[in-house]
């Protein structure tokens, strides 16, 4: 649950006054014009930018506290983390021990690369992948990992119609079992949820502003 | 809790994947080790082959080398992870950032400038040190290496989102490895002039231990900084 957030960057107030409430089974579709603070809104909830104003309020097990602990959401971000010496199992495989320091199976990591359609590519390369097959083998981690919040920015840039389709499945699948959704996308997902429009919290320049200006 | 017994796995996993690509196509260590052999094989050339005089300096350009070789592989330490989004999700691990830059910096260690250590006896013979030396010079690069690698580790965190940082990060970590150099080098001269190089050999722990105290909290803020 967020309360009255606003957040600057570079000086300049991306939004203010910012309210939401997300809680299990919940899909916030985040919407909003190029630049009015998707990706700032997202990268407060992980907790790598303060805000400036404002309070974040997660409750886990009943205990609250100010950010999102680490082992409890995964995000994906513009770009996409995938090393390209490596093959796309090594990738995988990597991010698995990183968050959960366990060692993924063969039919776990099949079944993770089929929900993208990515099965052929496991043991290819990453440098010779399409960006669209880059960006569903970064997509692959929601797969992988089993966490109950999921931080999305701009999930279907360079998806096609099927991939996209199968993108909506997984949410979907997730929000009935109880996840939390939050994506930034300008795309319809096909998924019944929220929505959240960031053109909403623009800051307003006061009475008061403009007489200095 | 769960997490907790797994974080030896994590931490484990990013020190392979590390080395791993330190030493695949692209990757700095063989660039540091070549740029090692060559650059101290100028020296004979450039103030000529008299036995003396390169006995005397040996010491010296092998650490500075070194140390330059170090930082050339440094550069890329977190940078590279920046720009493919990949650091990221190294800071969400559950490890946190103090276990990623350790990790990293173990890596690093392991993969560039452990192998430096072990090539410079071959440097000792190219620049003909003397004998009693040869110990004292991989002693004393084992124990001061992984000074090099924590404060660079600091530079390289605070660089990280600045384009063509390499320089400004050089400019910013080369006078905190005064210390390291001067003791490094007293060691090996000291056991070539047949005294006690235990002295400098104490007080070059000391450095390589300030650094791990202080390096990687730092490396971890600094990076925490990079992300806003």
């Amino acid at each position: 649950m967020g309360n009255d957030l606003m957040c600057r960057r570079g000086g300049r107030i991306v939004f203010d006054g910012l309210k939401f409430e997300a809680s299990a089974g919940d899909f916030i579709c985040l919407r909003g014009s190029n630049g009015s603070g998707k990706s700032t809104f997202l990268r407060t909830v992980c907790g790598f930018l303060p805000q400036a104003h404002g309070r974040l309020v997660w409750s886990v097990g009943g205990d609250e506290s100010d950010h999102l602990p680490t082992e409890h959401f995964i995000q994906s971000g513009h770009q996409n983390g995938l090393k390209p010496n490596f093959s796309l199992r090594d990738n995988a495989s990597f991010f698995v021990s990183l968050a959960s320091g366990e060692t993924v199976s063969h039919q776990d990591m099949r079944a993770a690369a089929a929900v993208f359609d990515l099965e052929h590519l496991l043991e290819d390369s990453v440098q010779y992948f399409s960006s669209g097959q880059r960006h569903r083998a970064a997509l692959m981690r929601f797969a992988l990992v089993r966490r109950q919040v999921w931080l999305m920015d701009e999930p279907t840039v360079g998806l096609d119609a099927a991939n996209r389709e199968a993108l909506g499945q997984l949410i979907a699948n997730h929000v009935a079992h109880g996840g939390i959704v939050i994506a930034a996308t300008h795309d319809p997902l096909g998924v019944e949820g929220l929505e959240l429009n960031m053109d909403d919290f623009q800051p307003k320049i006061t009475v008061a502003d403009e007489a200095w200006l | 809790m769960s997490a907790e017994v797994k974080s030896i796995p994590m931490f484990m996993a990013l020190v392979r994947r590390d080395v791993k690509l330190a030493w695949s196509q692209g990757g700095g260590a063989m660039l540091a080790l070549g740029f090692f052999f060559v650059a101290v094989s100028l020296f004979p050339f450039g103030v000529g082959p008299a036995p003396q005089v390169l006995a005397r300096i040996a010491p010296g350009v092998i650490w500075v080398v070194a140390l330059l070789a170090a930082v050339i592989s440094l550069d890329r330490l977190y940078q590279a992870d920046y720009e493919d989004g990949s650091l990221d999700d190294l800071m969400l691990s559950p490890i946190g950032p103090i276990g990623i830059s350790a990790a990293k910096v173990l890596a690093h260690w392991l993969s560039t400038t452990l192998p430096l250590a072990l090539l410079a006896p071959a440097m000792g013979v190219l620049m003909n040190l003397p004998d009693q030396a040869y110990g004292t010079l991989i002693l004393s690069l084992l124990v001061g290496t992984p000074a090099l690698s924590l404060i660079g580790s600091v530079g390289a965190a605070l660089t990280v989102a600045v384009r063509r940082g390499g320089v400004l990060m050089l400019l910013l970590i080369l006078p905190l490895y005064v210390p390291t150099l001067i003791f490094g080098v007293g060691a090996v001269d000291a056991a070539m002039s047949l005294t006690d190089p235990l002295p400098h050999m104490a007080l070059l722990a000391a450095t390589t231990l300030i650094a791990l105290v202080v390096g990687l909290f730092a490396s971890a803020a600094a990076l925490k900084l990079a992300l806003e």
